[in-house]
């Protein structure tokens, strides 16, 4: 698979991985694909009171560009709002990352976690 | 001094033993005639290179020259072999069995004769990667022509039982089709005593040329085929094209060095190839894929739990190796081998197949060890799968959003 120069970066020097501490407070997990795929990730943002993401982590099992679209996604979230974070779009991350066709699903999975870390988010924070 | 990437894919292809390229060279310049020339020379040499090649291939299977048909490679001699025989022989019935760990060139030749109007039984292995011999008992009908087993499996590397299937095969009167593209050099082959009617060989898995192999074709008792290219009636008619001298002189050599250093070479290899799967099954959570036991020397098949396929193929890019996931193929889905091993999708994805060879070296293997434990944790500190093994999380009760 012939990647980008972005692509083999953001692998070979992925930023934000890691977890953290459950109890953190603002803090919001999205996990999305399955392992039967290929492809599972895992993204925690950690939102401040104001409602701007301070961090974001990531921890991703799938191929080079699945991990460099959920590496780039930790970086692009952070200092926007949650409705901020909402309006990355796939195409956007497949256009950085310049993803092969083949891997356009990777794109798709990376907006999907941003959209179950802010669901969850949402979910703790309704109350 | 390392030279990289280190090549670890002797199952796919084979570099030509430089002992070999020397021998081929000649019959492309100086001696470049026809074999099929009559009336000169340059054709009468030709042809004795081409008849001392068929010697020494028919050498190493314990098989009478007479019985080798020259052939572009284990492709066209499974084409000729399962196509041929099922042709021929359809009169007598319309049934052929086959195994779902087969290679494409055995799967894709059958399905196109069930597209023709046979029918077809695909037997299920086990966890072993082996058939059941009372599974394929059962499947025998009275109306079934054509077995096709392969001899060394291309992914896995594991033995099939040869010897006893050409026992039922040859009771029944099926015809016994054997694809030992993997096998040559690796295992020993003795015509004499296997009952096989019909047997594909390469000569690019044993060191010799790519676009050069052979089908056995048996003449005690005598297997008939319909062939399936026509030309000029060479072969007996049952391969026609002018026979790629060079090419089949390769061959010759090739499987005449196989015969001398095999029982030395394998037992090099074997080592380093136990070298390297205790160094990687001592990494925690890996699974080897195939009979460890029923397995040629040179193969090692691993999978790495929670650590996926082609990231880790990218992670390990000084070693060239093959991966079963399904981002390295065109199609999308993992390797369907493993699967008919019942192993999940997951595991499937995470599979390295190691192959090992004659250049190989034990510093080779001591890098390729060190590298695979270093990639491996790092990858798994990525993985949030490794988290959740960590935390006792049973991977098959979590409900995944598919997609």
């Amino acid at each position: 698979m012939a990647y980008s120069e972005k692509v083999l970066d953001h692998y070979e020097n992925p930023r934000n991985v890691g977890a953290f501490g459950k109890d953190e407070e603002g803090v919001a997990t999205g996990m999305v694909g399955a392992p039967a795929c290929g492809d599972v990730m895992k993204l925690q943002i950690k939102v401040g009171k104001d409602g701007v993401i301070e961090d974001a982590k990531f921890k991703t099992y799938g191929c080079g560009s699945a991990i460099a679209s959920s590496s780039l996604v930790t970086e692009w979230v952070k200092g926007k709002t949650i409705d901020q974070a909402l309006d990355i779009k796939n195409t956007q991350i497949a256009e950085e990352l310049a993803l092969p066709p083949v891997k356009i699903h990777c794109s798709i999975l990376a907006e999907d976690a941003i959209k179950a870390a802010v669901a969850d988010y949402r979910k703790k924070h309704q109350a | 001094m390392l030279k990289f990437p280190i090549y670890l894919d002797y199952s796919a292809t084979t570099p030509v033993d430089p002992r070999v390229a020397a021998k081929m060279i000649p019959w492309l310049t100086e001696h470049f005639g026809n074999p099929a020339s009559r009336s000169h020379a340059y054709g009468w040499e030709a042809e004795q290179a081409v008849e001392e090649a068929r010697e020494q291939v028919a050498a190493l299977v314990n098989a009478d020259a007479k019985e080798i048909i020259w052939t572009s490679g284990a492709t066209e001699s499974n084409n000729l072999a399962i196509k041929g025989a099922a042709h021929f022989y359809q009169g007598k019935g319309k049934h052929v069995i086959t195994v779902k760990t087969e290679h494409k060139a055995v799967l894709d030749t059958v399905r196109e004769l069930e597209r023709e109007g046979f029918e077809a039984t695909y037997l299920d292995v086990q966890e072993n990667g082996l058939i059941d011999l009372e599974v394929l008992k059962a499947a025998i009908r009275p109306d079934t022509i054509l077995i096709s087993v392969m001899f060394v499996n291309n992914e896995v590397g594991v033995v099939q039982p040869i010897a006893e299937i050409g026992e039922l095969c040859r009771e029944k009167g099926i015809i016994f089709h054997v694809d030992a593209a993997q096998a040559t050099g690796k295992v020993d082959i003795d015509l004499e005593k296997l009952k096989v009617d019909l047997m594909s060989f390469s000569a690019h898995k044993t060191y010799g040329p790519k676009g050069v192999g052979a089908l056995y074709v048996r003449r005690k008792p005598r297997v008939r085929l319909e062939a399936q290219m026509h030309g000029g009636g060479h072969e007996r008619g049952l391969r026609s094209g002018t026979l790629a001298t060079h090419q089949i002189v390769g061959m010759g050599e090739a499987f005449r060095l196989a015969r001398e250093e095999m029982t030395e070479e394998n037992a090099r290899i074997r080592k380093l190839r136990d070298k390297l799967l205790n160094g990687l099954t001592d990494i925690e959570a890996t699974f080897v894929n195939g009979d460890v036991e029923q397995r040629v020397p040179h193969n090692l098949n691993i999978s790495f739990a929670y650590v996926e396929g082609e990231s880790l193929i990218m992670a390990i890019k000084d070693i060239a190796v093959s991966s079963g996931s399904a981002c390295t193929s065109a199609s999308l889905e993992p390797s369907y081998v493993l699967r008919a091993l019942g192993r999940n999708d997951e595991l499937a994805h995470s599979s390295i197949r190691f192959s090992i060879g004659r250049f190989t070296t034990e510093e080779e293997v001591d890098f390729t060890i060190d590298l695979l434990h270093k990639k491996i944790g790092k990858l798994r500190e990525l993985s949030p799968l490794w988290d959740m093994y960590k935390e006792g999380i049973d991977l098959d009760t979590v409900q995944w959003a598919a997609h």
